[in-house]
């Protein structure tokens, strides 16, 4: 499903003095089938977009499209409900949702709220575990009792059950432990790979962006102040702290590898494989080599 | 959410924003027993103006008031509803069966809902104008006296600021999770009351468990940082009385004595 932003204005209380505006002329597509970050320092409105995504805010100006569905600002909650059914959000720290007395009942709800049985709910929900990495022995355990880790777990799989064809992901990974992130991010490459679901993730890590999305967009106090591909938004790194962001490491790393005239990439190397790749290929190189074996001989 | 007028605070630099929050919270009760002396319909003239004068004053515009009433629109329908059907009266101005309307009932429903709107407004002054906090130490200022009485003040003031500090985190805590039940499907706004009830359960539950573990985490912050409670706590933030104080109070006094003369002497 495309996602496309036209002209998007939204204002906080408009005509009072809390009136605070926080989305200015938005415009951006989000293709079918795509893993699209959505990167900004906190407070550029990021969420606030998030929230436009699947109508849980409609825009105070402009139009979201949301597949052939046009939210405006004059939209009924019941006419945009069933869409919630198609773009499945995880919020952050989605573990505080659950509510319910077992993880099966709990990851049922979204399916019966959208009109599946109890039935179908509950097995629907446990053929979903294994995807989030638990299994059925879960099902009727309290969501209370688990680790927050699990938990997460749960709460996504609560998501993943509605068979979205968009997830959106809000810093899915915030306060999971590094084996934790990658596996969550693991996770949900391979669903974008193997059932083609259309990704939106916002974030802080540009690690993440650079290892999996492959569009992003920038927002600076309500604006989109970028949008591509992120090794063209990466190449502007100083302009990218500006704004109070940061690239990779991998970035980082190759930028100070090429200070040194002798060394050079085609293209910006943005995973840990593609730096390998490149200083593999700059240690080929003759000169390098001989400057290898004198250090070696001198050893 | 929004509508929720009580306890909005409006930041501003009026006469009203500066007064002592203890003065404030003392009018407001003393005005509702103001309105309780008032007897004849200049009385009620001097009260009406003297709520205006203040509204005017906090320079607040007019919608906030309004927007305050009409939570309480309903309450004060069936009241006027009841007066008007109840009252007796002599003169009366229709009999259809059981039903007469006298045209004393219609005075009393006007006067009730004058008084409605003038204890609603003053009130709502009182929480525009004043920030949760001061309204807090106010009290606790004014509950002072009841130590002797062994009233654990301190205790209660610290409770009753606690809880006007997470009113918003709370609010906010609940949008967040009504927005994550609605993305799995909800909508709280539809069905019957039953079905609503019901809907509340996945908004609730969430809500106690993230509710108890922040007053977990509080306490554990409040201990670290020495919090013992008691007598020797010193305040940051000084009550102090000033002349706008000793005027508000003048005139409150002077429209009290005014009122009890309509009332014994004229």
């Amino acid at each position: 499903m495309e996602i496309r932003f036209e002209d998007v204005n939204f204002t906080y209380q408009p005509g009072t003095p809390f009136e605070n505006k926080v989305l200015h002329d938005i415009n951006f597509t989000i293709k079918d089938g795509s893993y699209t970050a959505i990167v900004g320092h906190t407070g550029s409105g990021k969420s606030t977009i998030l929230q436009h995504l699947n109508a849980l805010k409609t825009p105070t100006s402009g139009s979201v499209w949301l597949g052939d569905l046009e939210v405006t600002s004059n939209k009924t909650e019941k006419s945009i409900r069933d869409i919630r059914k198609e773009i499945g959000v995880v919020f952050q720290f989605p573990e505080a949702q659950l509510f319910e007395e077992t993880v099966g009942k709990d990851i049922a709800f979204g399916p019966q709220n959208f009109g599946v049985s109890e039935e179908e709910a509950l097995k629907r929900a446990e053929e979903i575990l294994p995807v989030v990495g638990l299994d059925a022995s879960f099902m009727d355990r309290s969501p209370f009792e688990l680790s927050g880790g699990q938990m997460r777990r749960v709460a996504i799989a609560g998501v993943l059950v509605m068979e979205p064809s968009v997830l959106v992901l809000d810093e899915p990974t915030a306060g999971l432990d590094p084996k934790g992130q990658l596996e969550m991010m693991s996770l949900f490459n391979g669903l974008h790979k193997e059932k083609n679901l259309t990704i939106v993730l916002v974030t802080h890590q540009m690690e993440d962006v650079a290892n999996y999305a492959d569009h992003m967009i920038v927002l600076d106090d309500g604006k989109i102040v970028g949008d591509g591909s992120p090794r063209t938004v990466f190449q502007k790194e100083k302009w990218l702290r500006s704004i109070q962001l940061d690239v990779p490491n991998t970035v980082e790393f190759a930028k100070e590898l090429i200070k040194d005239p002798s060394w050079s990439y085609d293209k910006l190397p943005l995973t840990l494989d593609e730096l390998t790749q490149m200083i593999i290929k700059e240690i080929d190189h003759p000169e390098v080599e001989r400057k290898d074996k004198q250090v070696r001989t001198d050893g | 959410m929004d509508k929720l007028i009580l306890g909005q605070y409006v930041p501003g630099d009026s006469y009203i924003h500066r007064l002592d929050p203890r003065t404030k919270l003392v009018a407001s009760m003393w005005f509702i027993i103001l309105i309780f002396m008032a007897s004849s319909w200049w009385t009620y003239l001097v009260l009406l103006g003297l709520v205006f004068v203040a509204a005017k004053i906090s320079e607040i515009p007019i919608s906030y008031y309004i927007n305050g009433l009409k939570p309480l629109a309903l309450l004060i329908l069936i009241t006027v509803f009841f007066q008007l059907i109840f009252a007796q009266g002599d003169t009366v101005l229709l009999e259809y069966g059981w039903l007469t309307i006298t045209l004393e009932g219609i005075i009393n429903a006007i006067l009730i809902i004058l008084r409605f709107v003038m204890i609603v407004m003053m009130s709502t002054i009182l929480t525009l104008t004043t920030t949760p906090l001061e309204i807090a130490d106010g009290i606790e200022s004014l509950l002072r006296p009841l130590k002797r009485l062994k009233v654990p003040v301190q205790e209660i003031a610290l409770i009753l600021s606690i809880a006007l500090r997470f009113v918003p985190t709370l609010m906010q805590e609940t949008e967040k999770i009504m927005n994550a039940q609605k993305a799995r499907g909800v909508s709280f706004d539809e069905g019957n009351l039953l079905e609503r009830m019901k809907k509340i359960v996945p908004l609730l539950i969430p809500l106690f468990i993230s509710s108890i573990d922040r007053a977990d985490q509080l306490a554990v912050a409040m201990t670290a940082r020495g919090y013992r409670g008691g007598d020797h706590r010193t305040k940051l933030r000084q009550l102090e009385w000033t002349n706008q104080d000793f005027y508000t109070f003048g005139l409150f006094g002077m429209v009290t004595v005014l009122l009890l003369s309509a009332r014994f002497i004229i």
